[in-house]
């Protein structure tokens, strides 16, 4: 598993960490099973602050991506694909109805918003 | 649990104040201690050592009372200062056979070994060291005696950026073990933007914060913008600012507030430690 930070972005690091652990996670690249670097190690590895790494692997243990086990580390949880799926797909839909809201305030009626959406998927299979 | 509780400090010299100082380090975790020169940094990092009394207030080390307490506390702490404790004129090898007897735990092997990966020769007189090195000969007598808390005064600010690099990974291979606790005095941020759990800034004598390093960061903004948008109450939300014929620069405590009165018409950044620091004693100068 690889983890980059990156000083330039403008997420903050221990969201940089989670998302590529997360990542990671989701494409498969780490089983359930698999253990995890201890939070110090990682802190050490990566040149961040032991809280950094804490902190992305309590929002991980939160979204049931990681199971901590006490005196022995932290490990991919056993919690299933389908489950995963789930999850993304509840945030997509929060998403979604972010984008809803938004779109009510330019007074963007539904076939507007669809049409947008086309051509933007559209864009993103020709680049 | 903490490593270092520093309780109502105050100790007054003819020029300079440490006021009313309460400060907890917490065990476990690498704590930055940052402000500009000469604000009472090491005269606080002297008063942990028992090398400062304090008028008033009361410290503790590692559950010890200090000074009640020193012979006890010294044995777990490890010191490395920018000033030299040692004596000029005689060898490293020698200093070692001096210093070594006072150490329940000393640790002789790994005493050699970090000579060697400090490429520090024992035969050579500690006067003849260089700054940089005689931090190293500090570190490497701070690392073999099975310190758990390691208390250092600007250690980075004689060393080259390649052995700063280095120090970081020992300090970090330290804190592998949950136990152990680091602080560190320093005006070199860039070593602490990357590594420290919690800062406490220190200016004019009083702690003016003390918390997690990414908390801090998270708060506070730099704004650049028009000049025109500056008016006598929105100056005040401002921590410091620097103004020129082109603009202006400055920093605000509360990033969400700052973001909702300037909208879209400022520039909003991360603001580093430096920034930090710079813009609290230039911000405070100005006032007084």
């Amino acid at each position: 598993m690889n983890i980059i930070i990156s000083n330039a972005s403008g997420d903050p690091i221990y969201m940089q960490i989670l998302n590529q652990i997360r990542q990671s996670i989701l494409s498969g690249e780490l089983q359930a099973g698999d253990s995890l670097p201890s939070i110090r190690q990682l802190a050490k590895d990566l040149q961040v602050s032991v809280i950094t790494t804490k902190r992305a692997y309590e929002e991980l243990e939160k979204e049931q991506l990681i199971d901590s086990v006490v005196g022995k580390g932290c490990f991919v949880s056993g919690a299933n694909k389908d489950f995963i799926r789930e999850q993304r797909m509840k945030r997509l839909e929060e998403k979604l109805l972010e984008v809803i809201q938004d779109s009510k305030e330019l007074s963007m009626s539904q076939q507007d918003v669809m049409e947008h959406l086309t051509l933007l998927f559209e864009e993103d299979q020709t680049s | 649990m903490n490593a270092i509780e520093l309780r109502n400090l105050t100790k007054i010299y003819p020029q300079f104040t440490v006021n009313n100082v309460s400060l907890d380090v917490k065990r476990g975790y690498i704590t930055g201690l940052i402000g500009p020169n000469g604000v009472g940094k090491s005269t606080l990092i002297k008063m942990m050592l028992g090398m400062v009394r304090p008028d008033t207030g009361s410290i503790k080390i590692l559950g010890c009372d200090m000074p009640r307490q020193e012979i006890d506390i010294k044995q777990r702490v490890g010191i490395v200062s920018d000033d030299c404790f040692y004596y000029e004129d005689v060898s490293i090898r020698d200093m070692k056979r001096i210093i070594a007897p006072f150490y329940k735990k000393w640790n002789e092997q790994k005493f050699n070994s970090y000579l060697e990966q400090f490429e520090l020769s024992p035969k050579k007189k500690i006067g003849q060291l260089s700054k940089g090195m005689k931090i190293k000969f500090a570190l490497a007598v701070a690392l073999s005696h099975e310190a758990e808390l390691l208390i250092m005064d600007e250690p980075t600010s004689g060393l080259d950026p390649v052995f700063r690099r280095e120090l970081l990974d020992l300090l970090a291979e330290m804190m592998q073990d949950e136990r152990n606790t680091i602080i560190f005095s320093t005006h070199i941020t860039t070593d602490l933007d990357r590594i420290a759990d919690y800062i406490s800034f220190v200016n004019r004598g009083q702690l003016v914060f003390s918390e997690a390093k990414d908390e801090v960061l998270d708060r506070y903004a730099i704004v650049k913008g028009d000049r025109q948008l500056l008016d006598s109450d929105i100056r005040k939300k401002f921590t410091g600012v620097r103004e020129t014929a082109f603009g202006f620069e400055g920093l605000v405590e509360n990033r969400h507030e700052a973001e909702q009165l300037f909208g879209n018409y400022a520039v909003f950044e991360k603001a580093s430690l430096e920034d930090i620091i710079y813009y609290n004693a230039k911000g405070g100068r100005a006032h007084a």
